[in-house]
């Protein structure tokens, strides 16, 4: 998994038929510190993650595993919006 | 996913049996403000995007997660058009 801060929205009307209803979010990949570690990238939000907030993003085919319906074309996935991170 | 245009497509007769009926584009990937990068590749459409569209690729062998290209050698599939971007900063 990697560390992200949401910085958008995509609004898709024309897409794959198990996706209706998706939330997809555009994140941007940061380390601990904020600083952006990747370009921008899109994953399909399963929590409910707001504008602006910090979250955990898994990729690959292991991205399907949140979703409810198992053959969905997703290979990023939001699992977890960050409270607090504590380093050693 | 990421973003990216469709610029074009390509045409093969001669392929693997898998793709035989498939919509081979010609991708590139852009930025949040639709500004073209440099690279491109070829993904299979299974949204029907027109050339010029803003779309979302799905990559890796989640790319087969969908009826068109499910146990096929396809490792790239449009699965959605864009319609709107709303961006924060």
């Amino acid at each position: 998994m990697n560390l992200a801060k949401v910085v958008g929205t995509v609004w898709a009307t024309q897409k794959y038929q198990s996706l209706t209803g998706a939330k997809m979010q555009i994140i941007q990949p940061v380390d601990h510190n904020k600083e952006v570690t990747g370009s921008e990238i899109v994953a399909v939000d399963t929590v409910g993650a707001g504008p602006g907030e910090m979250v955990y993003f898994v990729t690959a085919k292991e991205a399907i595993i949140p979703y409810p319906i198992n053959l969905t074309p997703i290979d990023a996935s939001i699992v977890g919006i960050v409270d607090r991170i504590d380093i050693f | 996913m990421i973003l990216a245009k469709v610029i074009g497509t390509v045409w093969a007769t001669q392929k693997d049996d898998g793709l035989v009926g498939t919509k081979l584009q010609i991708v590139r990937p852009v930025e949040l403000d639709y500004k073209e990068k440099t690279n491109f590749f070829v993904a299979v459409d299974a949204v029907g995007a027109g050339v010029g569209e803003i779309v979302l690729i799905c990559q890796g062998s989640s790319a087969r997660q969908t009826e068109l290209t499910e146990n096929k050698a396809i490792d790239a599939t449009i699965m959605a058009i864009v319609d709107k971007l709303d961006v924060i900063e």
